[in-house]
C-alpha cells in the first residue's frame, strides 16, 4: 500500500491562514457518507488516508486483523478464499463508489476474505481503530455507522443468497 | 374488476399460424458447453416468403418443429433489420440452450438438415417508445439472446438514442454468450457493456456479482431511461427493484416472460398468465401491467 499526502520532497508547507485541503469534499461526495452530518464527516475525516494499490497486490489476506476499511475511488478488487482444490475463488468483485471490509466493526475483527487488486486502486482508507473509539465516544456517530455498515453486509448477503440460488443454471 | 390491457402490440398475420414453414440449416455455431444458435433459411422461394410476409420485431419468438420429437418456442436473436431482397434470402437465428427432448435433438442438427418454423409470435420490445431516450438493457443467462435483436437494432440507428447500456449476467465465464459480439460491443464508445458472472476462478479478471450489482455502477438519467429486462423469472424481480430504487418508473421497465407455449395463438392455454396468455399478449409485457400478477407463485 502506498499512502499518498505525504510529504514528498521539495514540499512546502501551506502559508498560515491557507486552508489546507482535507478528504471532506470527497468523503461528502462518496456515496456510503451521503446524508451524513457534516460534523460526523469532520469527526471521522481525521481517521481517513489516500492509499493506492497496484494490480495483483492484496489489500488484505483471510485471517488477518481487520483494522481498517477503504470506499473505492477507482480500479476494481476481487474478493477471494482459496481452497487447496480450486485454487482462488472470486466471491464478488468491487469498484468506484463501493466499500471494501466491514469486518473492522464487529469483533473479533478479522477478515473472512482475501482481497486482491485486479485493477489499480484509488480509495479512502480508514482507520477501524480510530473509527471505533469515535464511536464509543460519540453513539450516535456510532450508530450511523452501524446503520450504513449493516446496509452493506445484507447487500451482499443478498447477492449471495442469489449466486447460491444458481439462478442461471439448467433448473432454473 | 376487469382487467384491460393495452393489445396493441402485433400477434401474428401468417395465413395459417399452426402450419410449419420448411426451414433448413444454414449455420450451426456452438455457443457454451450446452448453448447453440441455428441460422434457418426458407426451402420456399424468396418471393414466396416475402409475399407471406415474414419478419419479425425485436422480442418475437418462432415455434420450431422437429418432425418426430416435437416443438418449442425459441426467441429470435438475430437482426431485425430487413436485408437486402434479392441479395439474400431472410433468415431467422435462433440460440437456444439443450435442455429438454426438443432442445437436445435440436442441438444434433446439421448444416442442410429441416425443421419446421411457425411464426415469428408474440409482442415485440418497445421500440417505438426508446427513441431520444437513455437504455438500460439487463440480460441474465441466455436472455441476452432475446434482447439482441434490440441492440441490433438501436445500434443501426445510433443516433436516435442518448446511452445504450448493456448488463448481463451469467453463471461463468464459460457459459457467457456471444463472447466475440460482447468483446467488439465492448470495445465501442457508443456502447456501455458491462458483464458479471456469478462464479469464477483468478484467471477471471472481470466482475464477480449479481446482475443488480452493476445498476448502481452505471450512469443514466432515471427519468428519461427504458429499461429492457430478460432473464429467469428471479432475476427480473430483484433488477425490477434495484432499477426502481435508482428512479426508473414501472412504466418504463419491459420484461420478456417465459411459460410453457404450446399453440403460440392463445388457443390451448397452456401459457396463462393471469388475464393474459404469454405467447398472444407477450412475451413482453410493460411491467405495470403485469406486476398484479408478476412474482406470485400460484400464477
Amino acid at each position: 500500500m502506498e499512502r499518498e499526502g505525504y510529504p514528498a520532497p521539495g514540499f512546502r508547507l501551506p502559508t498560515p491562514g491557507y486552508p489546507m485541503q482535507t478528504l471532506e469534499p470527497i468523503l461528502v461526495e462518496h456515496p456510503f457518507f451521503k446524508g451524513l452530518e457534516p460534523r460526523y464527516l469532520q469527526l471521522i475525516v481525521g481517521c481517513a488516508s489516500n492509499v493506492r494499490f497496484d494490480s495483483g497486490q492484496f489489500i488484505f489476506r483471510e485471517g488477518e486483523e481487520a483494522n481498517q476499511f477503504y470506499l473505492l475511488r477507482q480500479g476494481k478488487v476481487a474478493l477471494e478464499v482459496f481452497s487447496p482444490e480450486r485454487g482462488a475463488i472470486t466471491l464478488q468483485t468491487l469498484g468506484e463508489g463501493e466499500v471494501l471490509g466491514w469486518s473492522w466493526l464487529f469483533p473479533p475483527y478479522r477478515w473472512h476474505f482475501d482481497a486482491r487488486v485486479l485493477e489499480p486502486l484509488r480509495a479512502i482508507a480508514f482507520d477501524g481503530e480510530c473509527l471505533r473509539t469515535k464511536c464509543e465516544e460519540d453513539h450516535d456517530l456510532g450508530y450511523e455507522l452501524v446503520k450504513r455498515v449493516a446496509h452493506i453486509v445484507i447487500q451482499r448477503l443478498q447477492a449471495t443468497r442469489l449466486q447460491l440460488l444458481d439462478i442461471y443454471g439448467l433448473h432454473s | 374488476m376487469a382487467f384491460i390491457l393495452e393489445r396493441s402490440m402485433p400477434t401474428t398475420n401468417l395465413p395459417d399460424p399452426m402450419l410449419p414453414d420448411l426451414y433448413r440449416v444454414q449455420r450451426v455455431r456452438q455457443e457454451t458447453h450446452d448453448t447453440f444458435t441455428l441460422e434457418l433459411e426458407p426451402m420456399s422461394s424468396e418471393q414466396q416468403v416475402a409475399a407471406k410476409g415474414v419478419s419479425f420485431v425485436a422480442g418475437q419468438f418462432n415455434m420450431l418443429y422437429i418432425f418426430g420429437v416435437g416443438e418449442v418456442p425459441i426467441s429470435i436473436s438475430g437482426n431485425p433489420t430487413p436485408r437486402k431482397v434479392g441479395v439474400s434470402p431472410p433468415r431467422f437465428v435462433h440460440t437456444t440452450r439443450a435442455v429438454g427432448t426438443v432442445t437436445k435433438a435440436m442441438g444434433k442438427l446439421k448444416r442442410g438438415d429441416v425443421l419446421g418454423v411457425r411464426g415469428p409470435f408474440g409482442s415485440h420490445w418497445p421500440m417505438e417508445e426508446t427513441v431520444g431516450k437513455d437504455i438500460v438493457m439487463v440480460a441474465g443467462g441466455i436472455g441476452l439472446a432475446p434482447l439482441r435483436p434490440a441492440l441490433y437494432q438501436f445500434l443501426s440507428q445510433r443516433e436516435n438514442y442518448k446511452r445504450i447500456i448493456l448488463l448481463y449476467g451469467t453463471r461463468s465465464p464459460a457459459d457467457i454468450l456471444y463472447r466475440r459480439e460482447l468483446e467488439q460491443w465492448r470495445a465501442r464508445f457508443d456502447l456501455e457493456v458491462q458483464v458479471t458472472v456469478d462464479q469464477a476462478r483468478g484467471a477471471w479478471h472481470g466482475n464477480v456479482g449479481v446482475v443488480t450489482t452493476l445498476i448502481p455502477r452505471i450512469s443514466f438519467d432515471p427519468l428519461r431511461t427504458i429499461a429492457l429486462i430478460c432473464g429467469p423469472e428471479i432475476m427480473m424481480r430483484f433488477t425490477i427493484l434495484e432499477l426502481q430504487k435508482h428512479g426508473v418508473g414501472k412504466e418504463n421497465i419491459f420484461i420478456s416472460m417465459e411459460r410453457n407455449m404450446k399453440c403460440a395463438i392463445g388457443f390451448c392455454g397452456h401459457c396463462q398468465f393471469g388475464p393474459t396468455f404469454i405467447c398472444k399478449d407477450g412475451p413482453v409485457f410493460r411491467y405495470d401491467r403485469i406486476q398484479e400478477w408478476f412474482g406470485k407463485r400460484e400464477i
